[in-house]
């Protein structure tokens, strides 16, 4: 017997996202899928990010790991809960895996949820996991072609962070070009230069932030469509 | 390691709708893959394999069909087929949009 199915297999894990986003939609919650190469700075970022609105907001932190968990241990202190999730040699993180982290956290008394992905740049931005939207992290020594060679997660995330801002005088890393490139690729992004290291622009940052959750409490999820 | 995740849904996909069609031993399953998608037929065949062994799938034959993958440069409007290094052959440009060549889709499965 043949049975026909013309399934899609990524739509998949998209119901699974679904069903994550209603959770995370009814509990009002922000939610980042933070993405980017190994070695850019996410967790730095987050450290410093939660540790400047430590009084103001309850932060939960889904860890997405290939192994070990120094860098939830490094976030333990700022958030309010933390999950980490070892993918055990899988490139990025799938729905299903954050639907069980969620179960373990106390959602209701949460007002931000920030996913840190696995440290890649292709895989990731293929798996939607139920987040209101992707923030991708560039760094400066990686070198300011990558929204061009890597232009998947740049043309979905609503805000490209380009971090070590601080190194910019020691490297080649062209700036004007690349938010130029960005902008081209991605006209809705936002894009922020920070130095997560001596705090440059982290107040621009930190403001995108507090606008998000601030529309999502006062007009739910559709208002960040 | 991307394929071992696609996989896994591949087979609870094909097990949920075997299991609602009667089907106990699955022969045949085909799949189609875009040039596109950046998924390898070769680690899909693989995981197929090594993750199949205690399902109705154990003994089915993977099919892969490659969809031809085709660009569009957003900037000249030129249209080429599907090369890892994307870049316009025509201006140089490197701002594409994938017109086909994205699918990864059970297409059906065979068994008895």
């Amino acid at each position: 017997m043949k049975v026909i199915l013309a399934r899609d297999l990524l739509s998949v894990n998209t119901v699974k996202g679904e069903n994550n986003r209603e959770i995370l939609e009814k509990n009002g919650l922000l939610t980042l899928n933070i993405i980017s190469s190994p070695g850019a700075g996410k967790t730095t970022l987050l450290e410093v990010t939660m540790r400047l609105l430590k009084n103001k907001y309850n932060f939960g932190v889904i860890e997405g790991d290939l192994y070990t968990s120094r860098d939830a241990r490094r976030l333990e202190e700022h958030s309010r809960a933390i999950v980490q999730i070892n993918t055990c040699g899988m490139c990025h993180l799938n729905a299903d895996m954050v639907a069980r982290a969620l179960e373990d956290m106390p959602l209701e008394s949460l007002d931000v949820i920030i996913i840190e992905n696995v440290g890649n740049l292709v895989c990731p931005a293929a798996f939607y996991l139920g987040e209101t939207c992707k923030v991708a992290v560039l760094s400066v020594p990686e070198g300011s072609d990558k929204p061009a060679k890597y232009p998947e997660l740049f043309k979905e995330a609503r805000a490209v962070v380009i971090n070590k801002s601080d190194l910019l005088p020691y490297t080649d890393f062209n700036l004007p070009e690349c938010i130029k490139e960005l902008q081209e690729i991605n006209p809705r992004a936002e894009i922020l230069v920070v130095s997560a290291r001596t705090g440059e622009g982290m107040d621009k940052w930190i403001s995108w932030l507090e606008e998000k959750v601030r529309l999502i409490k006062e007009w739910g999820h559709t208002s960040l469509a | 390691m991307h394929e071992f995740s696609l996989v896994c849904d591949l087979l609870v996909t094909v097990m949920e709708s075997a299991e609602k069609n009667g089907i106990s031993n699955v022969t045949r399953v085909k799949l189609i893959v875009g040039e596109c998608h950046g998924a390898l037929p070769e680690a899909l065949s693989f995981a197929f394999r090594a993750l199949s062994g205690d399902t109705v799938c154990s003994t089915a034959e993977l099919d892969i069909e490659i969809r031809e993958g085709v660009l569009l440069c957003t900037a000249c409007g030129h249209s080429f087929s599907y090369e890892i290094l994307q870049i316009c052959p025509k201006c140089g440009s490197v701002y594409l949009d994938i017109i086909s060549g994205r699918e990864l889709r059970v297409d059906y499965f065979e068994g008895e």
